[in-house]
């Protein structure tokens, strides 16, 4: 075996598996993010979260096309980032509304987490009616500016290799974003005053009112960080592939299987299962068959392939991984909580 | 209004709103919404059996509905004996060889106690079970999706009745959820409806691709039925005695011959698909009552009290030596198979099997708002909240229509404006359960039939 078929095998890989599982990732990440920190804060799982994440990225699209209107565009970067904040906003207080007038009735009345669990099935129905009535249920793209920051063809002109690899500009943009709103999010909880008070209500709710805490300040900004970070990640998402309401509602089972896998209701537990849960599913379900052709002499080349599941498979792959989460460590890999 | 009275009430409302259905539309679309309603009241038992006897959350509702349409095709159709030549072998051996393994896996897991070992031997035997299959089941579905794949392209079942398949989708169903409840029930409560999602997810997955069990999304269509055809009744003799007996007095009212035979002819039809949906509706009706009354039973019962208790005060219950895991997985099994019923009644009622249509909101989240609306705890207000919801569901699209016409009757024909309001009136349904669900939840928890505090 020579280095060519080396680098032709490594290259194929990371642009099949490698660059996509970690693009998607980092957009899991930043969605399970926002599930725990609801999950450790107002303490329940919400169902909800998909059809928020939509509606956020909704809110975006709509900015955007007013913006493309305006003659504002972000010139070589999509201008759905421009749109974002103005989105985050919006959706933010959308939340807040959806919280006043319906989950701080049962937070009053010390409702327990699966009550609300179910009211947040309800918003789940409402979400998805807005999204739809507004936007309708079609694929949409909303991406603009420059699509490629290496193309495949220049690569292999380059560097003389019969394998290209691709890097989107959207991959980066998401790494790039990613990072930074998590790292943002571990300062803003670890260092600063409000931070602390809101691991300090979620650890221990009377204790914290009784140093003065208050909980609805606590609460209010625990929606406003919720909801920046899934709109974030929903326009990620959608940069990257499309906008399309029913696809993004199939991602809640990938979403709560990150956040049990990585350890419910820990923020670094859920940065940790969003990627294993992309990681996963891209890995297994990837046909190896070309990569160990350049690997293997051709004696030994495989016939089949070489794909462990078929890609129809993806939500079983979240699953599985769950399952043996479940039954070999069912606090998940960073211990969260057990309630 | 006291509590005794509120199951009548409710009852005698919805028998006036499917009767102004029968006068106003027609007595076929009443027969069918109530036909969907007989199903959707036996699912809703189901469900709450799980939660409102046992406060288990079950997210996967849709996952055994479709088992139990899947065992419906399963046990109906014509087995397709040149498929099963051909390469029944091959699927046989990777059955074999997924259970051999499975058992492997589990007794290494049991019975090695060396974690390195026990984790190597473990992976070892996934990995030879994974490459032993994929050598066996690959060829197989290739051959049996090849013969005849516009019409057959699969195993086909045992050519039994369907009726069998109701009984045989409940134990179907219930190893499923057997299986599930083993693994979650033992941890926190998010987490079975967390893990319930995924395998109706992945039951779904299931029967869309693996087109040698269910033709995927092919359909499979021209199911047996329980209930004889149409065409048949018109041609029967005594059929049509039975209708001229019964109109007896509108046709005499007619003189002329001809017209008075194009008028019988008439009442031929609609009545033939009346009595075809007659008939369902007694079958399904008979099933209702039966699952009804056994659990009406079984939970005023030593047995349903315990159960009671168990969901009231886990930690008094275990205090009381009662095994909380195995009732909790008890009680999982049983609405889980009760689901699987209805979902095998669903498939018959329909006569195909149609795994595009399985969604979530339709066949997971309406079924709660049955049970939250009706009442959890109280069987016969799953029946009532079966009946009501989906008559709402139903009824939901003319009325999201009608109310999208009035909002846009002030714009020109044309303007796009009206049409994007038109055009999304489907969605407004959605819209209407959710806010009939927090509705429910905030201003009547207990529902409309709330469950009897029972004092002895």
């Amino acid at each position: 075996m020579d280095n060519i078929e080396l680098m032709n095998a490594l290259v194929l890989i990371s642009n099949f598996v490698l660059i996509p599982a970690l693009s998607y990732g980092s957009q899991l990440a930043l969605a399970t993010l926002s599930l725990t920190i609801i999950y450790g804060v107002l303490r329940f799982s919400n169902f909800a979260q998909a059809d928020w994440m939509s509606f956020g990225t909704m809110t975006t699209i709509l900015f955007t096309w007013y913006l493309q209107s305006l003659g504002i565009t972000g010139d070589f970067l999509p201008t759905a980032l421009i749109a974002l904040p103005f989105a985050i906003i919006l959706t933010a207080l959308f939340c807040l509304l959806i919280d006043r007038s319906v989950y701080s009735f049962y937070r009053k009345k010390k409702s327990p987490p699966i009550v609300l669990m179910i009211v947040s099935v309800g918003v789940m129905f409402i979400l998805q009616a807005i999204v739809r009535f507004v936007i309708g249920p079609n694929d949409r793209k909303f991406f603009d500016g420059e699509k490629f920051i290496i193309h495949a063809l220049d690569f292999k002109d380059y560097f003389g290799l019969s394998e290209g690899l691709t890097i989107k500009s959207t991959q980066l943009i998401t790494l790039i974003v990613a990072i930074t709103a998590m790292v943002s999010l571990f300062y803003f909880l670890q260092r600063t005053k409000m931070g602390k008070s809101m691991r300090a209500y979620s650890n221990n709710e009377d204790l914290a009112l009784l140093s003065g805490i208050n909980p609805e300040r606590v609460v209010l900004i625990t929606w406003v960080i919720a909801s920046a970070l899934i709109t974030t990640a929903g326009v990620l998402y959608g940069l990257d592939k499309s906008f399309k309401p029913f696809t993004y509602f199939n991602l809640l089972l990938p979403m709560f299987a990150a956040a049990i896998v990585g350890g419910i209701g820990s923020p670094i537990g859920a940065v940790i299962g969003g990627y294993v849960i992309a990681f996963s599913e891209i890995t297994l379900t990837y046909a190896y068959k070309k990569f160990f052709v350049y690997l293997l002499p051709e004696s030994l080349e495989p016939s089949g392939l070489m794909q462990v599941l078929s890609t129809d498979y993806k939500f079983a792959i979240s699953f599985i991984i769950l399952v043996i989460v479940l039954i070999v460590r069912p606090t998940g890999i960073v211990r969260g909580k057990i309630i | 209004m006291t509590d005794d009275l509120r199951a009548p009430l409710a009852f005698t409302f919805m028998g006036i709103l499917l009767a102004l259905v029968g006068f106003t539309q027609s007595w076929s679309v009443s027969l069918s919404i109530i036909n969907l309603c007989l199903i959707s009241s036996i699912m809703a038992i189901g469900v709450n059996l799980q939660w409102g006897y046992g406060g288990l959350f079950n997210a996967g509702v849709m996952g055994f509905t479709a088992l139990g349409g899947l065992t419906a095709v399963l046990v109906s159709y014509d087995p397709v004996y040149e498929a099963w030549d051909k390469a029944g072998i091959g699927i046989l051996i990777s059955a074999i060889i997924l259970v051999v393994s499975i058992t492997l896996i589990l007794f290494a897991y049991r019975n090695i106690f060396s974690p390195q070992f026990r984790n190597t031997s473990i992976i070892i035997i996934i990995i030879s079970a994974i490459l032993g299959i994929n050598s066996f089941y690959g060829p197989s579905i290739d051959i049996i999706e090849s013969i005849n794949p516009a019409k057959t392209g699969f195993l086909g079942g045992l050519g039994l009745p369907i009726i069998f398949s109701w009984v045989i989708a409940a134990f179907v169903a219930g190893i499923v959820a057997w299986v599930i409840g083993r693994l979650t029930l033992r941890l926190r409560s998010d987490y079975l409806a967390i893990a319930t999602l995924g395998i109706s997810e992945i039951v779904i997955a299931i029967v869309k691709h693996e087109d040698w069990l269910s033709r995927g999304v092919k359909n499979v269509s021209g199911l047996d039925r329980p209930v004889p055809y149409e065409i048949e009744l018109q041609q029967s003799e005594w059929f049509i005695n039975l209708v001229e007996r019964i109109n007896y007095g509108t046709l005499n009212s007619v003189q002329a011959v001809s017209s008075r035979q194009d008028l019988l002819n008439d009442l031929i039809i609609v009545s033939s698909g009346i009595f075809v949906k007659l008939c369902y509706a007694g079958l399904f009706l008979s099933v209702l009552l039966l699952i009804f009354y056994l659990s009406h039973l079984a939970l005023n019962s030593p047995w349903g009290r315990m159960l009671r208790a168990i969901r009231d005060n886990e930690e008094a219950a275990s205090a009381m030596g009662k095994n909380i895991f195995a009732q909790h997985l008890q009680i999982f099994i049983i609405g889980s198979a009760i689901i699987g019923i209805a979902g095998a009644m669903l498939t018959t009622l329909d006569g195909q099997f149609t795994p595009g249509s399985y969604r979530p909101l339709r066949f997971t989240f309406i079924i709660w708002l049955m049970v939250i609306v009706g009442g959890s705890g109280n069987n016969l207000g799953s029946i009532f909240g079966g009946f009501f919801v989906w008559f709402i569901w139903i009824e939901a699209e003319p009325l999201s229509i009608g109310f999208m016409n009035l909002l846009a009757s002030g714009f020109e024909y044309d303007n796009p404006i009206r049409m994007h309001l038109l055009g999304s009136a489907a969605h407004l349904r959605l819209f209407i359960m959710g806010l009939l669900l927090l509705l429910a939840l905030r201003f009547m928890p207990r529902g409309v039939i709330p469950e009897r505090i029972q004092k002895k």
